[in-house]
């Protein structure tokens, strides 16, 4: 056994779109330690209620982060509106979950390609970010923006979809199907894939409660803490929704969640689209929230479980907005994963809790 | 600029931007895009890279990284400010954290607005950076000869 030394591991490092600072203790090749140290892109976002007003804010609630942008401004405004007792109409949740799935579709399929080019597969990392360009053909055409949409309001959606254009998503997904399943039997059916997912970074079922896993990364552990299960808004009126879970607890198991929930996702859209009601798709929003008025939403991001928390003063601006973020909650088992791992496998441990940094530090 | 000499790599670093420019900076790279076809190749290393693509605003934790990977970087050398965060830090101006654009922190040749930065506008950014990358590689040369 060597001496251990302390190896730095980004902020920069080709692997990470973003951000994250680990020191690595290693032994030889192994990791017997792990540090990691946040704060790269630490803005300050829930101090600025304080100067932008409940309608404004939602511009910057989407700009928390621009991979989850949509769930965002779903999640604030949602909190919003349970602060002012307001009720959206039905046709306006439908559109919100809609698009939220549609988000999760274009979030699992960037994560894919950035697992696969973190083992090595560069021509899978490019076959999934081109069908991921097919979900943010239809983003651009709902709401003109790619992946800042700008697209919730306090009280609704800006646009309504209409009957052909849902018809065109249905349509564009059909299509995109049979070529993700394509995609799917590479990641989960390849020896050479297998051989750098399978078996690492193990965490228990235990493990994932103590360290209050959340997502498919606790999924993967046969964790159900899906949110979706609760039936809030739209999902209540689902024929059956069953959460993906593995038993595998490692890589593989992880990447196999994900998977999976691409065509769950591609299901749930196409039930929503046929059981869409008619209706209005917004209501006006007045008044301000009142002096001591709190509520909290929680809502299924691509990477899990963010809770949202709001409380008025009376006035157009809110007195305090604070939200847990998925990969808040995940980096401490992802610092157990690591632990006892190759170095190697560094890259694939830490891509697949699929980090957020942006929702972290805000 | 009539013809390009060689083909630029570029390096991507994350200010303190929403990653909405970041995946754009990606998106540009694959196949809808595509601009490895004219052999722009995203490198992980500074000391390859001749265009610094950052994206978001400075902070006071990430402004010594970014002036290290630009120090890091071999002359001639190009900075692209990629969204508007980068330009001026744009919607995160107020926040308590942010000091503001990348040229708080090194020099900036490209300014490429917009939010999220769509990568049309990137590969508008390079192209142009690209102008400019031959121009101090010119300017270098000169140097070396007068010397």
């Amino acid at each position: 056994m060597g001496k251990a030394q302390v190896l730095p591991f980004g902020p920069q490092h080709p692997v990470l779109p973003e951000p994250l600072h680990l020191d690595l203790v290693v032994e030889d090749e192994t990791v017997v330690d792990v540090l990691p140290q946040i704060g790269f892109i630490h803005r300050g976002l829930e101090k600025l209620v304080e100067t932008r007003d409940i309608h404004q804010y939602i511009y910057v609630a989407e700009r928390i982060c621009g991979i989850c942008a949509f769930g965002h401004s779903y999640g604030y405004a949602e909190t919003v509106e349970r602060l002012m007792d307001v009720e959206i109409p039905p046709r306006a949740q439908y559109l919100r979950s809609i698009m939220h799935e549609l988000s999760r579709i274009h979030s699992h399929l960037l994560w894919m390609g950035l697992a696969a080019d973190a083992f090595g597969f560069e021509s899978l990392f490019m076959h999934c970010w081109r069908l991921r360009e097919r979900i943010l053909d239809i983003f651009e055409a709902v709401a003109g923006g790619r992946v800042i949409l700008s697209y919730t309001l306090i009280g609704g959606v800006t646009k309504d979809i209409d009957a052909p254009m849902l018809q065109a998503i249905k349509d564009k997904l059909n299509s995109i199907k049979k070529e993700y399943q394509e995609i799917c039997n590479a990641f989960l059916k390849d020896t050479s894939v297998k051989n750098r997912l399978v078996g690492v970074g193990y965490i228990s079922p235990e493990d994932a409660v103590q360290y209050g896993m959340v997502g498919p990364f606790a999924r993967a552990s046969n964790l159900n803490n899906d949110v979706r299960c609760l039936g809030l808004g739209a999902y209540g009126d689902l024929a059956d929704f069953q959460p993906i879970l593995s038993t595998d607890g490692d890589c593989y198991g992880r990447v196999q969640v994900r998977a999976e929930e691409v065509l769950q996702s591609i299901s749930i859209i196409e039930e929503l689209i046929d059981k869409i009601p008619d209706g209005d798709f917004y209501v006006p929003v007045k008044g301000a929230p009142a002096a001591g008025s709190e509520a909290c939403s929680i809502l299924e991001q691509p990477r899990g479980e963010v809770y949202y928390y709001c409380s008025g003063n009376g006035t157009k601006n809110l007195e305090r907005m604070r939200i847990r973020t998925p990969t808040t909650q995940n980096i401490a088992g992802m610092t157990m994963a690591l632990k006892g791992c190759d170095l190697a496998d560094v890259n694939m441990i830490v891509l697949t809790i699929d980090p957020c940094i942006s929702c972290t530090e805000r | 600029m009539s013809s390009v000499s060689k083909s630029p790599w570029i390096i991507h670093y994350d200010g303190s931007s929403c990653n909405g420019c970041d995946i754009e900076v990606l998106a540009a790279l694959t196949p809808l895009y595509d601009v490895e076809r004219f052999g722009i190749v995203n490198t992980g290393n500074p000391k390859h890279a001749d265009i610094f693509l950052v994206t978001g605003g400075i902070n006071e934790r990430n402004i010594d990284v970014v002036r290290e990977i630009y120090d890091q970087m071999v002359e001639p050398k190009v900075v692209v400010a990629c969204g508007v965060c980068a330009c001026t830090a744009g919607i995160f101006k107020d926040c308590y954290n942010i000091i503001g654009g990348v040229d708080k922190a090194i020099p900036v040749d490209v300014y490429a607005p917009g939010c999220a930065i769509r990568p049309e506008a990137i590969i508008d950014a390079v192209v142009e950076g690209i102008g400019i990358l031959e121009e101090k590689s010119k300017k270098l040369k000169a140097e070396k000869k007068g010397a």
